[in-house]
């Protein structure tokens, strides 16, 4: 553990899938935006592109399924942690799905695969908020408190602390990890007050990285051998303050990577993929 | 003292363990007795009049035919002389050892001395009396003796008894607040204690019946050659099969009660950090804590970390893993696991190849730095529900309390969240601090299974805060101590202070070994003996020996604040932070006795409001009404200083950080003010004269009393609750008071305080006689001034003393009035024993006036009325809190906060009168001014008029004492 911890953000491997021609029209969206079909292919297409070419990670990029049109955000279907990785459940019954073919390419990594069996259950990855040092669980329309107990016992090192989502759409719509200990966090009032709560639950101190914009604060940190703190952030078109924010960050290799349209469908850029260590051995 | 006491037992032992060979278990009392009680013995057989020597021929028919012949043996020893000049030497010996380490004993001592140095005659035939006695006691030991007075002695001599029951009473009372437990004469019953230790063996020990819990501790430690023991502690299994802790500062009978006289030693505090353990010994020790956490489901932790930890375990334990002898089995003895699968072992010896070349030392500290970064480490659980009946645990842990409901962490409260901890039958509240956006505080409450269940969540909650949270070398034993009316306080050092005793640990790392060999190795049988014999030596058992512990402990205390007080002040107030040094300085001296420093906590206590407190005058209400208010003056103590050069200077002054206070009350940190806050003491003068010789017993007598007033009122208030404030506001202060339930607890408790009390004086006596006790009697005006003048000085190291040791010399000095309280006592010992009455004003020129408690608890008065009577409200406040709920009271606290920055003065007077034995009655009042205003307040000026117009308001009343406590505010925020 005590390695892991100091790896936090080490990534090996990421696992990704392709956009189905479905997610235009039939995604799950909370707003009622129009989606191009074509702008979203093509930020796949980058985002795939930074984690392999740009980035070096070993990307397995599972197959589009029209019959899930969200299936492109496969970070809710799975929660990995060092070798285990939990197959969740989403709360969407539309999306539960996409669990199988998730199971399947981690089960090909080598991973312990534990699943959500619990027909009471429901967890989506977008709600697991991982620090490096515990788990945070929101509580929300798509993730209930017998899915974050079994993650608590899936994951047994850790503490998994529940933390209500007040407002959004998961947990991780309005925060993320900015870096070791650095939690980013929107400034909405109740992604303060989230914050907040789960500061009180914790026995570690957070830096905090403060967005304006609620959905600028999901990034993706990753600590890389050869490339040292790497950052994948909203670009200064979608939110301008908020970028100007995350380049003070002057420690970080930032890499500005659109998520327009895909956040048309309350897809964030942790959303498309499932990052994993394989070099965490043991 | 020891070196002598050390003779002496040895002397004696021989004897004794003859007849421990012959005879067995009960006899061994004897044994144990023989150190130090049986200089008790001696000095009372000494004093003992011509009866004893009659009694002693009586003795020895009775006595069963084994014992008998030993003892006959020995008396025709000692009537050939050798013995007896043995026991004569011993005696002199204790004697003077006696004075010379403690100052002066009590005039008592003295007297038996001068007694026995007489009747050279009479003492032999005393001393064999006392050891016919002692044979009777073996015989007669089955027979619960109830009180200290050997059978013996009420056998020979009833009058002996009363002079020494009450001297008994203070040493073992004394003697609680330290670990030994031979204090009490032979008649004590030796007890085969068995100790589970960490790597599963077994410890046997032979107590004394009545030792206190620490005195088993020591032995297992000493045993371990563990020396970073505060992070362990012996459990046992009560009747509910509930493992409870056992407290160091009780008898282990009581606590135990019927179970069974087995323990089990085990890491109670986790430290955090395992790495900043100064010996591998420890690590070592937590490590097989850990790993019984582990194999038992206790600590859960991933199939990876199971395999991980067990590998370390392994290279601990075996060192490299050996390819050709060890086969996959050779682990099979050891459980990583609570279901441990051949897949976890084959990963477990996977990994423990990649350790080759890792010493055992440094596979622990792998082992210990993967361990504490498991979500449960060092987290007790206990279960509850919470307010709409739903499943949770309680998981009490270093940095606060945890809720869980099921797996899932669903609230957090931080220690310095926490106002207040208390428990009312089964159920559990805690206080919280009012948020920012917050004005009131809240409270939560919790039910538990039952009380003793809510009663154990609470202690261990008190202790863990205290351990923990009182990190900041402040006041973290202060804190612990509490008040006397508080039955439970957590005793021992805090992490910080352990950490600090850590860094002195000088001595080569010892040689230890680990588990696997271990088991087979070691017995542990015979030796039990042997320990407590030198246990007794060290611990001293007698009268005079107890005295001197409790002024050790006095000065122990005292110094251990100045550490405490140096840290805190660096660390909070600049302000006094010059001033406090210098006492520090002084202070710091002493040393690292732990128990010491209860002592002091109690002592410092007492300058302010504690005063009151320690002097048994105040009832539990007012322990809690002190806490409440307390939670400034507690600091004080430590910061206990002198003002050089104002008037003020004989008076003593204690500057606490005013910021932990205040702030944690009322939460307010912004108000940045110096209050200063002058507590005036004046005895009313005793109606009834007493000699002095008198006086001292009847002082003695009075504080059991006052113990038992207090007691009564403590249960009539709250049986079943108990509160703890743990005042977090300054990251380095916190107080907190308990209050418990348990009458009978209580009564003990309370007695130990007492006697805590007590010995104090004794030793100060020597030091300055003029000086008289707060609570027990009155002084002359006069008195006061010289004696506080004097106490400066010499005390000022040890600040809190002087009080005490006023007593003494005072109480010679004049008679003791009963009650010549002032027209003023009302009160007759209510519940609250407070009262409050119009005080006799002391007016200044300031017009504002606030209590310090008031700041905290009540509106604060404006204007210059300089009377105010806060009291009352203080009172009220209290009762709400003995109701246990910590719900309703709102903070009044904010007023704290109104208090502006110009000058204001306010008083407060209080009224205690106490009933003490013989029907008399004493009244203090007490005066608390408050001064409150910026730094460029002359506020020495301001002292001095106080205390001229107190005096000047009561002629017929002595000032006692004179606290200075200066409180800076910082505006800090928890957490």
């Amino acid at each position: 553990m005590a390695e892991l911890l100091a790896g936090f953000g080490c990534y090996t491997h990421a696992v990704v899938r392709a956009v189905p021609r479905s997610l235009a029209t039939q995604a799950l969206r909370s707003g009622n935006l129009e989606v191009d079909p074509l702008k979203v292919q093509q930020e796949q297409e980058y985002y795939v592109s930074v984690l392999t070419q740009r980035l070096g990670l070993e990307v397995i990029e599972l197959p589009a399924d029209e019959t899930q049109p969200d299936c492109v955000f496969v970070e809710d279907a799975a929660v990995v942690c060092e070798n285990t990785a939990l197959i969740t459940r989403p709360g969407a019954e539309s999306r539960r799905g996409e669990a199988e073919a998730m199971k399947r390419a981690l089960t090909e990594l080598d991973l312990n695969i534990v699943e959500m069996t619990d027909e009471t259950a429901t967890l989506d990855g977008g709600d697991v908020l991982f620090t490096g040092r515990e788990f945070f669980v929101g509580l929300s329309k798509r993730t209930n408190q017998r899915g974050a107990e079994i993650l608590a016992d899936t994951f047994k090192d850790y503490s998994v602390s529940t933390v209500p989502v007040l407002q959004g759409f998961h947990l991780k719509s309005f925060c993320s990890m900015a870096g070791p200990d650095l939690i980013a966090i929107g400034s909405s009032e109740a992604a303060q007050k989230t914050l907040k709560i789960m500061q009180q639950m914790s026995d570690h101190k957070y830096d905090k990285l403060t967005l304006p914009d609620d959905l600028a604060a999901n990034c993706i940190y990753m600590n890389l051998p050869n490339k040292g703190h790497v950052l994948l952030h909203c670009t200064p078109e979608e939110f301008p303050e908020s970028a100007k924010v995350f380049e003070k960050l002057k420690d970080h290799m930032l890499i500005p990577v659109s998520n327009e349209e895909k956040g048309k469908v309350d897809g964030a850029l942790t959303c498309c993929s499932v990052l994993i260590n394989k070099k965490s051995k043991i | 003292m020891t070196t002598e006491v050390g003779t002496e037992t040895d002397v004696k032992k021989e004897p004794e363990k003859v007849q421990e060979d012959q005879q067995q278990t009960d006899q061994p009392d004897q044994t144990s007795d023989g150190d130090a009680p049986a200089n008790t013995e001696e000095h009372q057989q000494g004093s003992q009049s011509a009866e004893a020597p009659t009694e002693q021929e009586e003795s020895p028919e009775p006595r069963s035919p084994t014992p008998a012949g030993e003892q006959k043996k020995e008396k025709g020893i000692s009537r050939f002389l050798p013995p007896w000049l043995k026991r004569q030497k011993s005696q002199s010996q204790e004697k003077e050892s006696e004075s010379a380490a403690a100052d002066v004993k009590d005039g008592e001592q003295e007297e038996k001395g001068t007694k026995e140095k007489s009747e050279d005659q009479p003492a032999e035939v005393k001393e064999v009396t006392g050891e016919k006695s002692k044979t009777e006691e073996v015989q007669v030991e089955e027979k619960d003796r109830e009180e200290q007075k050997s059978v013996g002695s009420a056998d020979t001599q009833p009058v002996r008894e009363e002079t020494e029951g009450e001297p008994d009473e203070n040493h073992k009372q004394q003697v609680n607040a330290r670990e030994t437990p031979s204090k009490l004469t032979k008649k004590m019953k030796m007890v085969v204690c068995h100790v589970t230790l960490l790597d599963g063996s077994q410890f046997t020990c032979d107590v004394e019946k009545r030792a206190k819990g620490q005195y088993l501790f020591f032995e297992v430690c000493k045993h371990l050659n563990l020396m970073e023991k505060d992070y362990f502690s012996l459990s046992f299994k009560d009747s509910a099969d509930q493992r409870c802790w056992l407290d160091p500062t009780k008898e282990i009978k009581r606590q135990i009660r019927n179970s069974q006289w087995q323990f089990a030693f085990s890491v109670k505090f986790y430290p955090p950090d395992p790495s900043l353990l100064t010996e591998d010994i420890t690590r070592y020790l937590l490590c097989l804590q850990l790993r019984q956490d582990i194999a038992s489901g206790r600590l859960p932790c991933s199939f990876v970390t199971h395999a991980l930890l067990g590998s370390y375990a392994l290279q601990a334990e075996l060192g490299d893993y050996d390819t050709e002898e060890q086969r996959v089995d050779y682990i099979a003895d050891f459980q990583f696991a609570p279901n441990q699968t051949k897949e976890l072992e084959e990963k477990v010896v996977e990994l423990h190849k990649s350790h080759r070349g890792m010493t055992p030392a440094q596979a622990d500290i792998q082992f210990l730095e993967n361990a504490k970064k498991l979500s449960m480490y060092g987290v007790d659980l206990h279960h509850a529900k919470d307010s709409d009946g739903v499943d949770i645990m309680l998981g009490v842990c270093a940095n606060g309390l945890l809720i869980y409901k099921d797996r899932l962490r669903i609230n957090r409260f931080a220690w310095p969240k926490i106002l207040k901890i208390s428990y009312k039958r089964s159920n559990f509240y805690i206080k919280i601090r009012p948020g920012e956006t917050e004005q009131f505080e809240s409270s939560v409450g919790f039910k538990l299974p039952n009380h003793r269940a809510a009663k154990r969540v609470w202690k261990v909650c008190v202790e863990h805060h205290t351990f923990f949270r009182l990190t900041s070398p402040e006041q973290p034993t202060k804190t612990k101590f509490l008040t006397l009316g508080s039955k439970f306080r957590y005793s021992g050092r805090t992490q910080a202070q352990t950490r600090q005793a850590s860094t002195l640990i000088d001595r080569p790392a010892p040689y230890f070994e680990r588990t696997s060999s271990k088991r087979i190795s070691r017995s542990l049988d015979g030796a039990p003996v042997v320990n407590v014999a030198g246990g007794d030596s060290m611990g001293v058992g007698e009268n005079g020996p107890t005295l001197e512990l409790n002024s050790d402990n006095k000065v122990v205390d005292v110094e251990k604040p100045s550490v405490d007080v140096d840290t805190s002040v660096s660390e909070q107030t600049a302000t006094h932070v010059a001033d406090s040094a210098v006492i520090k300085s002084k202070l710091r001296v002493q040393g690292e006795n732990i128990y010491v420093r209860h002592s002091n906590l109690m002592l410092e206590d007492l300058d302010k409001t504690q005063e009151d407190v320690l002097k048994h005058q105040a009832s539990i209400s007012e322990l809690k009404r002190s806490f409440m208010e307390a939670t400034p003056e507690p600091r004080p103590s430590q910061w206990e200083k002198r003002l050089t050069g104002s008037p003020a200077t004989t008076l003593r002054l204690q500057v606490s950080g005013s910021s932990e206070v205040i702030p944690d009350v009322n939460g307010q940190m912004e108000v940045v003010e110096v209050l200063e806050e002058t507590v005036v003491i004046e005895e009313v003068v005793k109606a009834r004269p007493k000699s002095p010789a008198p006086d001292v017993t009847t002082e003695s007598g009075t504080a059991p009393e006052v113990k038992e007033e207090q007691s009564l009122s403590s249960d009539s208030e709250s049986e079943d609750e108990a509160e703890y404030h743990g005042q977090t506001p300054s990251a380095s202060f916190c107080v907190q008071q308990i209050k418990e339930e348990p009458e009978e607890e209580e009564a003990e408790l309370n007695q130990q305080a007492l006697p805590l009390d007590a010995e104090p004086q004794p030793i100060r006596e020597p030091e300055s006689s003029a000086k008289e006790e707060e609570s027990s009697s009155a002084q002359p005006d006069e008195d006061i001034s010289t004696e506080e003048v004097s106490m400066t000085p010499d005390e000022a190291p040890n600040g809190h003393v002087l009080d005490t040791e006023d007593l003494p010399a005072t109480e010679g000095e004049e008679p003791h009035i009963v009650n010549g309280n002032v027209s003023r006592v009302e009160t007759e010992r209510l519940p609250q024993v407070i009262c409050c009455s119009e005080p006799p004003v002391v007016k200044t020129e300031m017009v504002t006036i606030s209590d310090t408690f008031a700041a905290q608890k009540t509106e604060i008065s404006t204007k210059e009325v300089p009377i105010v009577h806060t009291e009352t409200k203080t009172i009220t406040y209290e009762a709400a809190q003995l109701d246990g709920n910590g719900d309703g009271e709102p903070g009044v606290l904010m007023t704290a906060q109104t208090i502006t920055s110009e000058s204001l003065c306010t008083t407060t007077t209080t009224h205690i009168t106490k009933t003490l034995k013989g029907g008399l009655s004493e009244t203090r009042i007490e005066k608390r001014i408050v001064i409150t205003g910026d730094s460029d307040i002359d506020h020495d000026q301001a002292l001095a008029q106080a205390i001229k117009e107190a005096k000047e308001q009561h002629p017929d009343m002595s000032v006692t004492r004179v606290v200075v406590h200066k409180e800076t505010e910082l505006a800090e925020d928890e957490d």
